[in-house]
């Protein structure tokens, strides 16, 4: 029987506004485990997975929250997110996480860390220093010590211990996941009419909150959904890839105006968590040297990793070319470090090829659309009067 | 309403001895850089936290760091033209204007602030220590120089220490990545005994530079530990860690502060001596540079000096110990770079700005936070919350930017400053009534 698609959406929306975290709260007091809150881009799910443990993606307030308390703590000039995570913190949205890691990324994310040991000091607040040395040798054998004192740290929290055999079969659990996701990003990249990108993006958002293995059936019944879905059909929109928001997110209405302005989101950023690693985390040998090396030299090219060569634009052309891109929507947070300080030179190597781009920043709270709206629908008219062969 | 007795003849107090030998060491590392071209010198660009200079100079290798000729720009009133070229070339108004500044510079002949063009760097060594933004920096350098760049990835201090992971991590970085750049840039071997040498004599500058900012202990202090401590770093933060120069440099400067601690001075300000010490403050934060001597006016007209400061540690923290060892090279740099103030936790920070309040008696502390960097930034109003709780003196919080003349509304920081001041008046009648 064909999932109902309207009923799968209404869950992944009501899992994506519940800040509160329902779900959590449910698995918690079913399994009497550990939930470990994560901040973007990537955590180590597996590892905490392997450990009894729930990882629970956090990606700001939203839209939907007011923010009273987090503006005491942040100046108008930084990012969004932060403000919105203190606020869902101090407001006791937060407290079925036993802790949460905060992943080297920027220095927001860095000193939120701290804001975190100074406001919750009962709770696990873990600054995840992943390495920008990607020598095995160096890097990864720092990385390793940092895992293996992580995975110490949640046993001392009452998580299962450590055990190589239960971290294999994590490893598994995500490729398998990872390929679904991959599935339905391939879908949307061959026929982006059957995936509206703000279904995706509520799917991807629901698999944040809940266990992997749930999330699973959630991407095969989304999949099954839209693969029968036959009122779907090819409209006349410009392919576009939008890249620069994988920390703070946009709001579900700009994504909604994207997509309503006459463009088809081919590939984006959002939700990076789930597509990182780029293939399969290898099962046999050293699971914990897997993850590691996964992390070394299978990730995706990012704003937030150092490279020292041209990788980093050639990957940025590949990706537009591979994804048949008609143009790229460079959409960042406002005071986003990290995107913003590519930016110039991602715009360079699209330029290179002669690919037409727009740019504009939003946050997460962003309310007006109009104007983004009228930019997004010039850029896609702009794609399909003249760049048309 | 004024608070300086001002020194006949002098423009930005008289130049003491140690000041003229910073002037001229200054004056010929750039004249050094210039010539490089021409006299076959190699440079390496990298930044002042976590600098690696004696390691830099034992290979022979000219440091010229990026942070120093942006904030040396701002205050020659460059910035806001460089600044617009990078914004028009792409970058945003959102970002670290030290970037833009100093890619804006290089857009623009990349002219020094000594008037002499710099050359283009041999290595590009990014020393990844407290601040993301360097990350990015020196991605767009490479792009634009097409020069080798090397990663010196320096762990964060977010448990409040150093672990040994942490700095077998610096040190194998150092061993395997960054020597054999230095050595295949400057066509030399790595010569441990000479980078012994070089880090003998940090130490002996750096007991120096921290019995001058202990000075601030006294009352009156004879320093400035802001606004004036940012002459005294300029050798040990910038190029000069290591030499026979900067060792003199810092035994001259003890030797005149600590005569202004026998005749009993205040400290020097822009326009002279300053006359009564009102109020004594630890300060959070850089400075502004493209109005440094107003904003230094707005403290000393009113009898505010900074008996301590974390922008003076952000080149190192000193005063808690820690000193450069030659008896373990690699280590000790790995610890000075983990140990900068960008590097520490929040909850570090903390702890070492209530102990200033403690051991120099401040009657309050005030963050100058800055717009475009998130390193300092991020966080700073939960910390004053904190500070003030556990210390109970008075936080003050002011904004505007390093380099973008944009962000310096001086009305407004100066009514701020202001109404703090008062503030700490009113606090200190009513405990004395």
């Amino acid at each position: 029987m064909t999932p109902d698609l309207s009923a799968l959406l209404e869950r992944c929306e009501r899992l994506y506004r519940d800040v509160a975290l329902a779900p959590v709260r449910e698995w918690k007091a079913r399994t009497g485990g550990l939930a470990v809150g994560y901040l973007p881009i990537w955590a180590p799910r597996e590892l905490l997975h392997a450990q009894g443990v729930l990882p629970v993606g956090l990606m700001g307030g939203g839209e939907d929250v007011e923010i009273i308390r987090g503006d005491a703590y942040y100046q108008s000039y930084i990012c969004h997110l932060p403000r919105s995570t203190v606020e869902l913190g101090l407001g006791g949205q937060l407290d079925a996480l036993d802790g949460v890691l905060f992943p080297a990324i920027c220095d927001v994310v860095r000193n939120l860390s701290g804001v975190w040991q100074m406001r919750f000091p009962g709770k696990l607040a873990r600054y995840l220093d992943v390495p920008q040395n990607f020598d095995p040798e160096i890097g990864g054998a720092f990385f390793r010590r940092e895992l293996e004192a992580l995975a110490a740290d949640l046993e001392a929290r009452g998580a299962l211990p450590y055990r190589p055999e239960a971290l294999r079969t994590s490893l598994a659990a995500y490729n398998a996941n990872r390929r679904r996701v991959q599935a339905v990003y391939g879908l949307r990249e061959r026929e982006p009419w059957r995936v509206p990108t703000w279904e995706l993006y509520l799917v991807l958002r629901a698999g944040l909150v809940l266990p992997v293995e749930e999330f699973d059936a959630l991407l095969d019944d989304y999949r099954s959904a839209v693969e029968a879905d036959a009122e779907r059909r090819p409209m006349d929109q410009a392919r576009v890839l939008v890249v620069g928001s994988f920390c703070e997110q946009p709001p579900l209405g700009l994504i909604k105006t994207l997509e309503r302005s006459g463009c088809y989101i081919v590939d984006d950023d959002f939700v990076q968590v789930h597509r990182f690693l780029r293939s399969d985390v290898p099962l046999d040998g050293d699971p914990l040297d897997n993850l590691v090396r996964a992390f070394l030299d299978d990730a995706i090219e990012s704003p937030t990793r150092f490279c020292g060569d041209d990788r980093k634009t050639t990957a940025m052309v590949e990706r537009a070319r591979s994804c048949r891109a008609e143009g790229v929507i460079f959409c960042a947070p406002s005071f986003c470090d990290p995107a913003l300080l590519d930016q110039p030179m991602a715009v360079s190597a699209i330029e290179s090829i002669g690919m037409p781009w727009t740019a504009f920043r939003y946050s997460e709270n962003t309310g007006q659309f109009q104007v983004i709206r009228e930019q997004a629908g010039t850029f896609a008219d702009s794609i399909k009067l003249w760049s048309a062969p | 309403m004024t608070n300086v007795q001002p020194i006949a003849g002098a423009r930005l107090a008289q130049k003491d001895r140690s000041q003229e030998r910073q002037k001229r060491m200054i004056a010929e590392h750039f004249s050094r850089l210039g010539r490089a071209p021409a006299s076959g010198e190699r440079c390496v660009y990298t930044f002042v936290p976590g600098n690696l200079t004696e390691l830099v100079r034992s290979f022979g290798l000219l440091p010229v760091l990026p942070e120093i000729n942006a904030l040396q720009s701002a205050m020659r009133g460059k910035t806001k033209e460089y600044i617009a070229v990078a914004e028009k070339a792409g970058h945003s108004e959102d970002v670290c204007t030290y970037v833009k500044a100093d890619y804006g510079m290089l857009k623009s002949g990349n002219v020094g602030p000594t008037g002499e063009k710099l050359p283009a760097p041999d290595l590009l060594l990014l020393s990844y220590t407290g601040c993301f933004t360097f990350l990015k920096w020196f991605e767009i350098l490479r792009q634009e120089y097409r020069a080798p760049v090397v990663m010196l990835h320096v762990p964060y201090q977010a448990d409040g220490r150093i672990t040994e992971s942490m700095r077998t991590y610096v040190v194998a970085q150092l061993r395997d990545k960054v020597i054999p750049a230095l050595e295949s840039v400057s066509g030399r071997r790595y010569d441990e005994g000479r980078l012994r040498e070089m880090l003998a004599r940090s130490a002996k500058a750096e007991d120096d530079l921290v019995a001058v900012l202990q000075s601030a202990r006294r009352r009156p202090s004879p320093i400035d530990s802001y606004f004036g401590a940012v002459y005294y770093l300029g050798p040990i933060f910038s190029a000069f860690r290591g030499t026979e120069d900067a060792c003199l440099y810092y035994q001259e400067l003890r030797q005149e502060i600590e005569e202004r601690v026998r005749l009993g001075l205040g400290p020097v300000t822009p326009d002279g001596q300053l006359a009564a010490e009102r109020f004594r403050l630890v300060v959070e934060g850089p400075p502004n540079w493209t109005h440094f001597h107003e904003f230094w006016r707005m403290f000393a007209d009113e009898g505010a000096v900074a008996v301590a400061s974390t922008y003076s540690k952000v080149g190192g923290v000193y005063d808690t110990g820690f000193r450069h060892d030659p008896d373990h090279p690699l280590e000790t740099l790995a610890d000075y770079c983990m140990g900068c103030y960008t590097n520490l936790s929040l909850p570090s920070r903390v702890d070492l700005i209530c102990r200033y309040v403690e051991e120099y008696d401040a009657d309050g502390v005030l963050i100058h936070s800055i717009k475009s960097c998130n390193s300092f930034s991020a966080g700073q109003l939960a910390m004053l919350r904190e500070i003030e709780n556990r210390t109970g003196r008075p936080g003050g919080f002011i904004e505007s930017d390093l380099v973008d003349p944009r962000y310096f509304s001086a009305a407004n920081l100066k009514n701020r400053l202001e109404s703090y001041f008062q503030m700490l008046g009113q606090k200190r009648a009513r405990a004395t009534a």
